[in-house]
């Protein structure tokens, strides 16, 4: 890893209330898992959205490909799971 | 001066400088996860200051509120200690700081939650659960920045030197106060030296223990602190923002 | 307390109104969902099918280069308008002039560092690393907003950035939350939620300032009259000179056009203004009722081609205090990189 070499990737899962399941909400970047979980709560949960949090290392993630042509899209093919998507926390969101 | 208005006066103004000053990292951090990490420590400084500010205000009697009381006072009437005032350094002076402060305000908030003024207990129950956090973070960096690489620990170790001396002005014995802070000392050496230990660093020894800040009586960082925090409001006395 | 709920009789619940009901949207896009392309279905009939849809492209689905090169540009130079946004405002943190407001602006300055990091990650699943991103910003290859590259010489430009120029980007950005590429889609619901109250702040501000003393309403009456220009530029050229306008609607990346969110953002502005007791610096705005919108001046763009290519009041100041930012801290992240590089071989070795 250089010096400005990023961090690892690491996907974040928030359950937001008691009685939901983890929900994939993002990710950030951080060079182990305990400062992982620490930023995670500050960027993810900055608004009360969660009672719990989960990271995972974005490359420990196997994704099933979506089809048999998923070879022809192919720029980073060692990737194997395309990091983030951006599922909103449900309700809970407090804004102003 | 009373007691109560005094500490609370005390506590307070430490909250609000430690604030002011993590608040300057904002958009100069080492990375743009640990610039959200520092703003949430600076938020939590801030709102224990506010509400210890309002309530020293109130013990005062005098009607002055939390913004009279950070706005219009000079530094000599400020009652923070040194160690909060200190220029931030490098990341690892801050972090030093961070560890110093919240192994403090730890015991410090903790031991308040259990006294007798009912409104310091709760705001002692409500800020211990952020020291904890804020303790947890520093000791997260010293580790790391203690076993990163030779430069880190140099700085590191260097970091913990510089700020160590202040830490006696902390556990000064303040009888009188709703929790006397020389009893807290022996919880603030056993949590600093096991953090400082695991990061391969050493307990610096120093003789020098300048103090002064619970009398008025600061550094000159102070009164620079002070002009830029305090210049728009001072500038247009009555004005509502 | 002061939104922008005020000037959407155009749309019931306002603007935030349009982000639930793009979030609504998008939810019920995903039920009626078509799987994935049969074996013998072509890719870009594929593609199209599901823009036309109006369903969304993910990550690994195919996608046609020039999309995902359109998408990298747009999602980056948002995420670096966040990161570099923030030093405008936090230029003021210091001095804010009362504790609360003090609270709300350093918790306003931190959501933008969390919008630009939602926003790097969002770029990251094109397949471009947040690395990648940091060096075309700090080498000045993207570009960000050039409304950053303006000062905040008193504190009602703190007021003046969060009603104008958060109010702007709110304009822009909640067209975005239906977005056809998922992760920006919902990248930015999330912003837009977060960003209401930003310009709530902005408002309140002025409006304090407004009614205030002498010195506070010409504070504020002169922040308008210096951001109102630059603000109408944010909406980008006119649409006869605006390159990549046309592609971008076709794929659902852009929804309306420049010009067309320029004029919605005047239409709200004015009444807002007026709530103020604050002029809009323009003598020939006025409301047309054959278009039944308000007629205005167009910003000077040929100011707003000299700032996008450097010659701004700041931006050298911008970009010299990023650089020096990630230079200082160097030695910090290699730090924690070197760490976690030895903790992870001392669990690999027995002992």
């Amino acid at each position: 890893m250089s010096s400005s070499g990023s961090s690892p990737l690491w996907e974040v899962f928030v359950r937001a209330r008691r009685g939901l399941a983890h929900t994939h909400v993002g990710s950030l970047h951080a060079p182990d898992a305990e400062l992982a979980l620490r930023n995670a709560r500050d960027l993810y949960t900055r608004r009360q959205e969660g009672v719990s949090i989960w990271v995972v290392p974005a490359g420990a993630i196997t994704a099933s490909s979506p089809d048999e042509k998923d070879a022809f899209f192919d720029p980073a093919a060692d990737k194997v799971y395309r990091h983030p998507t951006f599922y909103d926390v449900p309700d809970g969101v407090a804004h102003l | 001066m009373n007691g109560p208005f005094a500490f609370t006066l005390a506590l307070g103004d430490d909250a609000l400088i430690a604030a002011q000053r993590l608040a300057e990292w904002t958009t100069r951090a080492p990375e743009m996860e640990e610039d959200i990490a520092l703003a949430n420590i600076a938020l939590d400084q801030l709102g224990a200051a506010r509400l210890l500010l309002s309530y020293a205000g109130e013990l005062e009697g005098a009607g002055r509120d939390e913004d009279a009381l950070a706005y219009l006072r000079d530094d000599r009437e400020f009652r923070n200690c040194l160690l909060v005032e200190l220029p931030n350094g490098d990341f690892a002076v801050t972090m030093a700081k961070l560890l110093l402060l919240s192994a403090y305000q730890l015991p410090l908030y903790t031991a308040l939650s259990r006294c007798a003024d009912e409104r310091l207990a709760a705001i002692g129950g409500k800020a211990r659960k952020e020291s904890a956090y804020h303790l947890d973070h520093a000791a997260l960096w010293v580790k790391r920045l203690g076993e990163g690489t030779p430069e880190s620990h140099r700085r590191m170790q260097a970091g913990i030197e510089e700020v160590w001396p202040y830490v006696g002005e902390l556990f000064a014995g303040w009888p009188q106060a709703p929790v006397d802070p020389a009893t807290l000392r022996a919880d603030f050496d056993e949590v600093v030296s096991a953090v400082l230990a695991e990061a391969t660093l050493t307990v610096p020894e120093s003789a020098w223990a300048p103090a002064g800040g619970r009398d008025g009586l600061h550094t000159e960082h102070l009164s620079y602190l002070l002009a830029e925090m305090q210049v728009l409001h001072r500038a247009h006395p009555g004005a509502r923002w | 307390m002061y939104g922008n709920d005020f000037a959407g009789e155009d749309a019931p619940g306002g603007l935030l109104g349009e982000v639930e009901a793009a979030e609504a949207e998008l939810r019920t896009a995903a039920e009626r969902d078509r799987g994935a392309p049969g074996p013998e279905e072509d890719l870009a009939a594929y593609f199209t099918a599901v823009v036309d849809a109006d369903q969304k492209i993910e990550p690994r689905d195919w996608m046609p280069e020039a999309y995902r090169r359109t998408l990298i540009r747009q999602i980056a130079q948002h995420a670096h308008s966040e990161i570099i946004g923030m030093q405008p405002e936090g230029n003021w943190i210091s001095r804010a002039p009362s504790l609360k407001r003090k609270a709300i602006l350093l918790a306003k300055v931190q959501d933008e560092a969390g919008h630009g990091l939602y926003l790097y990650a969002a770029a990251e699943t094109l397949g471009i690393s947040r690395d990648e991103l940091v060096e075309l910003l700090l080498s000045g290859r993207q570009k960000y907003s050039s409304i950053f590259n303006y000062p905040t010489l008193t504190w009602a430009d703190v007021g003046a950035i969060g009603w104008l120029v958060d109010g702007a980007a709110i304009v822009n950005q909640v067209p975005l939350c239906r977005c056809s590429y998922g992760p920006y889609a919902r990248a930015m619901i999330r912003v837009c939620k977060e960003e209401s109250f930003h310009q709530r702040q902005g408002y309140e501000i002025l409006h304090t300032l407004a009614h205030g003393t002498s010195a506070q309403r010409a504070m504020a009456q002169d922040a308008l009259d210096r951001w109102w220009y630059p603000s109408l530029a944010m909406f980008g050229p006119p649409d006869g000179d605006s390159t990549h306008s046309a592609q971008s609607m076709a794929w659902k990346i852009k929804r309306f056009s420049n010009d067309d969110l320029r004029q919605r953002f005047v239409d709200m502005c004015v009444g807002q203004a007026e709530v103020l007791g604050l002029t809009i610096p323009d003598p020939d705005l006025r409301w047309n009722e054959q278009r039944q919108a308000y007629d205005f001046t167009q910003p000077d763009y040929a100011e707003l081609m000299r700032v996008i290519s450097g010659d701004g009041p700041c931006n050298r100041e911008r970009m010299a205090h990023r650089r020096r930012a990630h230079e200082a801290g160097a030695w910090v992240r290699e730090a924690a990189a070197a760490y976690a590089a030895k903790q992870a071989s001392k669990e690999k070795v027995p002992t």
